[in-house]
């Protein structure tokens, strides 16, 4: 494409492209547009494949002229992927499969005619669905953060500048000073969206009141919460915004460097990135004298080697600094003396995301969405045990209860809900009784929870909620960089008597110890890994209290969900003989005679696999 | 300075606004417990949780590293109280320290620190109760490779000192934090021994440790062992020894010159004869001054280093091989001493060699690898000292036979062919106390008489770096003084580039010089509530002034006049750097680089 050195050159590149988009949408241009869903979830079922494959019958069809194909950022119903979308009918296919292409192109492109049977189908109504925005899933969502994304080409800045990409950025370099833009996202009430939920524009203001040759801006990529795939779906669906929102960011408080560290595990969102990042700077929108103007700014890349630590700012700077991932002791903070003892402001990638859009439609129109304290939207990513796993958007002071059922498509098998856990191995559970919680900062904090960075993890009755807290605590116990020694040795003694209570060892005083660490490890850490360690084990024990007791006392595990608490006995009366169930175990625990005698299984023996339950056809065996 | 008020339990206190709420606390007359805290919360990362203490304010309470978080943001004007003794705050402190004991090897009857262990003495403030919260440990090293300095793990609470100390002292970083989580750890990278990392065996780590997980090598069993063969066995003392041994009987630092009652307590140990190293540093002034003034003939490569510092020469080796031949090719004060012992006093006496074993009591830990060295055994093969005790090992030595060295009688060096030595000597143990005697002897050398106001105060101070420029009867001389590799470094730069405008150098490893050796006895401000608040900044100068009040005190105070000297030369050696002298005195250097080819 032109260089785009000033002004006037983006704004008559802004028109075009926005044409060209729109033409492309609206098959304005003669073409019918295949885009194919290239977020990790779809590429992991063969999209790329099925984007190769697209191309190749197209070619072979003849439709070179009149159909494109290509890929975009994720469609957010994972669980249904690969999606592919044909405009400009809008139609939507899920689970498309590589051998599907043909029929696509036979039936769709060439016949006209929709394939209902890659089409949505309602869990509840049973209709096919064909038009994305008719599908529940997608009905109560807003895209912010995640603009463009599903619609637009990652790779392509031209479909960025066509779907209003640079529109914030140029009003900030043209319209407004840098302490207008801090008052213009100020004012919006963006609050992190990494967890800490601080006022984005304060934490600007922080780091603009320094005096320093040198400031930085850097955008945390460095998303370790299990299940999360928030920031990983934003940077490879929509990596310009990213880039955009940081140069808002350095434009604002005067940083002229900026930071991605994005960790190496995500290779797309790495690779869409660095191209990205060359794209812009080829173009003359990245580097010295940014459209013309006297504001100057180049990006660099740091790649993290998968220390959950390293989420942690002051850990992130450490690490981009070549030093190992050990958080800091704050103050000072880092809008004073971060990377490299220069003011620096970290923000997350969701964040940034979500400035341009600030700056494009103005602080008001964000601010009208959400709650009092917590403005705009939120991204989150829903998995579990819940029907549509994947990636949504809503507006804050959207219930749990419309996340889980109304977007999430509710529980599968019809098991009861349970618990939703939040703000990832930080977070909290909360329960039935707060499923009427809106989406909020400060509301999910005062219910023992917290926003984190939007995993969110459903769990049903088949659930155990001290199993549970025993899985994060070993994440933590892992993850913990090992500095402070509350962390460090207090993550390990809470994991290790979490494995007495799962196991049947606990006894009440075990709880309390558990207590009495947790509480020091809350006050007392150093880092907010460490501080917010205990959570999910205060949470569920608040929660979920009769559930522990259960364990220490009554040596059960309500769920059955605890190999250890677990016992498999076969009903004599019901056992039909048939030996079904000591074919099927993988340890011989089980003895009888065909036809003769009951089944019986030797407790000493079984690893409480569960084949057996699950194979009987009598209902003869009880798992308790 | 600024100063602030803030509240503690409920007193209001003004105090200096720069500080720390622990350093605050502490100018106000409340000690708070710590581990990683050090050397005024410069080297301190916040890591044990030991010092927590809740602030308080309308918004709730919190608990905060008192040893790092700044007085200034919890000033009593912003509504803030700090509570030391608060049950939440003890309770937190309690449990730091519980958590700690949890992952400890808890060995402390048999432990080298037992007497100096912090963590022991935080258990005991904070009230801890045993076995609180038992559990796994953590996988242990244990190395006693090196020559030096014994690293154990098993009782490391990863405070990490000893990863600022090195770092700060020796500017190397020897020392890191490795794995994560529970099985964390401080270590040479991949875990490695000292003996195969570029340490240079300083033992600055040793002494900052709080526990026992770093500490020297012994090697009085070595001691024991030769006396039990009925050997001849006889100790010197290096200069640094006798400004601190006091403090290892409970004397305040810099009180004490302990010189006399060392003696006293060294000849009833047994030792069949007690030298003084300052003999061996008077014979290495004659032969480095003399190398000096070779080399400033034009023999051979300027500037000349000194080499008595074996920290400094593993530094050499490792990190700046292109200047070996800077370095003077004199051994160390002992080894020469050592060397003579094992030839002159030998033949003198009548004694085979072999059957003398040469103690050396230094303040130091590198100079247990340096009597190891082969190019150290001048008398064919033989090592010229066979064991070196520290400071320490000496005080343990001495408790063990029930020695009551306060009470002891101040004695004489054994007058013995090695008996005389002079002020030059003992300001050794002082950064730029080599310096100093080399230029009074060096001064005599050129001009043919003494210096006159003997003392030269320009190269005097515990300053990192020190330069000076003198005028030695229209000789320009420029020399300059460094300690500790980190800030030595600047100077070496120098030489390689080959721009160094100086003539002479003096490097010692250990910042201060010997006085603050790594086997010196420990200062440790919260186990020395006495020493007050500023200890750490003062006891290097307090063990310096020792040594020069002893140096002005002497009326021998040139090398080059001492009469023992004199009649060694004459009657054995030659001269200064002759053949014989050459052989028995100088040695030689290899490089280490290779063994490390990706150093800075």
């Amino acid at each position: 494409m032109e260089p785009i050195n000033s002004i006037p050159c983006l704004e008559k590149a802004m028109c075009k492209c926005s044409e060209e988009l729109n033409a492309k949408v609206k098959g304005l241009n003669g073409k019918r547009a295949i885009v194919v869903c290239g977020g990790t979830g779809c590429l992991a079922n063969h999209s790329e494949d099925l984007e190769a494959e697209l191309k190749r019958l197209v070619k072979e069809y003849g439709l070179e002229d009149k159909v494109t194909v290509n890929h975009v950022g994720c469609f957010g119903l994972c669980s249904q992927g690969p999606f592919i979308k044909i405009f400009p009918e809008e139609t939507l296919y899920r689970a498309v499969q590589v051998k599907d292409a043909e029929t696509i192109v036979k039936e769709d492109l060439v016949g006209h005619r929709i394939v209902e049977d890659l089409l949505y189908v309602d869990p509840i109504t049973k209709m096919r669905i064909a038009k994305q925005e008719d599908i529940p899933f997608y009905k109560k969502q807003v895209r912010v953060a995640l603009h463009g994304c599903s619609l637009i080409n990652p790779s392509l800045v031209e479909e960025y500048l066509g779907c209003g990409g640079f529109k914030g950025l140029k009003r900030a370099l043209t319209e407004l000073t840098p302490q207008q833009v801090i008052d213009e996202v100020t004012n919006s009430g963006l609050r992190g969206r990494g967890g800490g939920g601080f006022l984005t524009g304060r934490k600007w203001q922080f780091a603009a009141n320094v005096e320093a040759d040198q400031k930085y801006i850097v955008c945390n990529g460095d998303e370790g919460d299990p299940g999360a795939f928030m920031d990983c779906s934003i940077l490879e669906g929509t990596p310009f915004s990213v880039i955009e929102g940081m140069m808002i960011a350095g434009y604002a408080f005067g940083a002229s460097e900026g930071y991605f560290y994005v960790r190496a595990e995500y290779p797309t969102a790495v690779k869409r990135l660095t191209e990205a990042i060359k794209d812009l700077e080829e173009a003359g929108i990245l580097g010295d004298h940014v459209l013309g103007t006297d504001f100057s700014f180049r990006v660099h890349l740091r790649l993290g080697a998968g220390a959950f630590v390293c989420g942690e700012e002051t850990a992130l700077l450490n690490s981009i600094e070549g030093k190992r991932g050990m958080p800091r002791p704050r103050p000072p903070f880092p809008a004073v003396k971060g990377l490299w003892g220069k003011p620096t402001c970290v923000n997350n990638v969701e964040t940034l995301a979500t400035v341009p859009y600030i700056l494009r439609e103005g602080w008001e129109k964000f601010a009208s969405m959400g709650t009092e304290k917590s403005k705009g939207t939120k991204v989150f990513a829903l998995g579990g045990k819940i029907n549509n796993v994947g990636l949504v958007e809503v507006p804050m002071g959207t219930t749990l209860r419309t996340l889980i059922y109304d977007i999430g498509g509710g529980i599968p098998g019809g098991k009861a809900f349970k618990a939703i856990q939040t703000g990832g191995p930080s977070g909290g559970c909360l329960t039935a009784a707060d499923l009427d919680t809106p989406i909020d900062y400060d509301a999910l904090v005062a219910k023992g929870s917290m926003m984190g960075s939007g995993g969110a993890i459903v769990m049903d009755e088949d659930n155990c909620m001290v199993n549970v807290a025993h899985f994060y605590m070993n994440f933590i116990c892992d993850e913990s960089c090992g500095k402070c020694t509350v962390c460090r040795i207090g993550t390990k003694r809470l994991y290790e008597m979490l494995t007495d209570v799962v196991e049947g060892r606990g006894t009440e005083q075990t709880l309390e110890d558990m207590k009495a660490i947790a509480s020091v490890l809350k006050d007392g850490a150093l880092c907010a890994l460490g501080q917010t360690a205990a959570n999910p084990i205060l949470s569920t024990m608040a929660n979920f209290p009769e559930e522990y007791l259960a364990h220490v006392k009554d040596k059960k595990c309500p769920a059955h969900a605890c190999k250890k608490l677990v016992s498999f006995t076969i009903d004599p009366e019901k056992c039909k003989k048939c030996s079904l169930c000591a074919r099927n175990c993988p340890v011989s625990a089980i003895h009888g005679v065909p036809g003769k005698e009951p089944y019986v299984i030797d407790q000493s023996k079984c690893i409480k696999c569960g084949a057996c339950l699950s194979g009987c056809r009598f209902d003869a065996i009880h798992k308790e | 300075m600024n100063t602030i008020q803030v509240k503690i339990e409920g007193r209001l206190y003004d105090v200096d606004a720069s500080l720390s709420i622990l350093e605050a606390a502490r100018s106000v007359g409340y000690s708070i417990p710590s581990l990683c805290y050090w050397n005024g919360g410069h080297n301190s990362l916040a890591s044990c949780r030991v010092c927590l203490v809740e602030v308080a304010s309308a918004q709730g309470s919190r608990l905060v590293a008192s040893c790092v978080y700044p007085v200034a943001w919890v000033g009593a004007d912003k509504g803030f109280e700090i509570k030391i003794s608060s049950p939440k705050a003890i309770e937190a402190r309690r449990t730091s320290v519980e958590l700690l004991l949890s992952n400890h090897s808890k060995d402390c009857q048999t432990c080298v620190k037992n007497g100096n262990c912090e963590l022991l003495n935080v258990a005991k403030i904070t009230g801890a109760k045993d076995n609180r919260f038992p559990g796994e440990k953590s996988k242990a090293t244990y190395d006693d490779c090196a020559p030096g300095i014994v690293r154990d793990t098993s009782k490391c609470i990863l405070c990490g000192r000893c990863v600022e100390r090195c770092k700060e002292a020796q500017g190397i970083g020897i020392l890191g934090f490795e794995a994560r989580g529970f099985e964390t750890f401080v270590g040479p990278a991949a875990n490695r021994s000292f003996a195969t990392s570029p340490c240079i065996q300083c033992g600055q780590c040793v002494n900052v440790c709080p526990t026992g997980a770093l500490s020297e090598k012994r090697e009085i069993d070595l001691v024991d062992e030769a006396f039990r063969q009925g050997k001849y066995v006889i100790v010197q003392t290096a200069p640094a020894v006798r400004a601190a041994l006091a403090e290892e009987f409970g004397n305040k630092i810099g009180t004490v010159n302990a010189t006399g009652r060392m003696v006293a307590a060294l000849h009833r140990l047994g030792f069949y004869r007690v030298f003084d190293t300052n003999f061996g540093a008077d014979l290495t002034i004659m032969e480095e001054a003399t190398e000096l003034l070779h080399r400033m003939k034009g023999e051979g490569v300027l500037p000349q280093i000194t080499s008595c510092s074996p920290g400094w020469i593993n530094f050499a080796e490792y990190f700046y091989p292109e200047i070996l031949p800077h370095v003077s090719t004199c051994k160390s004060p002992h080894e020469m001493e050592g060397a003579i012992i094992k030839s002159y006093f030998a033949k003198t006496h009548n004694i085979d060699p072999k059957d003398i074993f040469v103690v050396s009591v230094m303040p130091c830990t590198a100079k247990k690898g340096e009597a190891k060295r082969p190019q150290n055994a001048a008398n064919g093969g033989l090592p010229d000292v066979d064991a070196v005790l520290t400071t320490r090992e000496l005080a343990l030595m001495i408790k063990r036979s029930g020695i009551l060295f306060n009470e002891l009688p101040e004695e004489e060096f054994d007058q013995d062919l090695l008996g005389e030595y002079s002020g030059a000597g003992v300001i050794f143990g002082v950064t730029g106390g080599v310096m100093e005697a080399a230029l009074r002897t060096a001064y005599h050398a050129l001009t043919g008489k003494e210096y006159g106001p003997i003392d030269f105060k320009e190269v005097r101070g515990l300053e990192s770096i020190k330069e000076a420029s003198l005028d030695i009867d229209g000789t320009i001389v420029k020399v300059a003084v460094a300690s500790g590799m980190k800030d030595a470094k600047k100077l070496l730069d120098e030489v390689k580039a080959g721009t160094s405008p100086y003539a002479f150098i003096e490097i010692m490893g250990c910042p201060g010089g010997c006085i603050n050796g790594g086997g010196q006895p420990f200062v440790k401000p919260t186990l020395q509530p006495e020493e007050g608040a500023n200890v750490l900044k003062e006891y290097r100068q307090k063990r310096a002034n020792i040594l020069y009040t002893i140096d002005e005190k002497m009326t021998l105070r040139q090398s080059h006049n001492n009469k023992d000297i004199i009649a060694l030369y004459e009657n054995f050696l030659g001269s200064p750097c002759s053949e014989l002298a050459e052989e028995l005195l100088h040695t030689s250097y290899v490089s280490n680089r290779e063994k490390f080819p990706n150093l800075k």
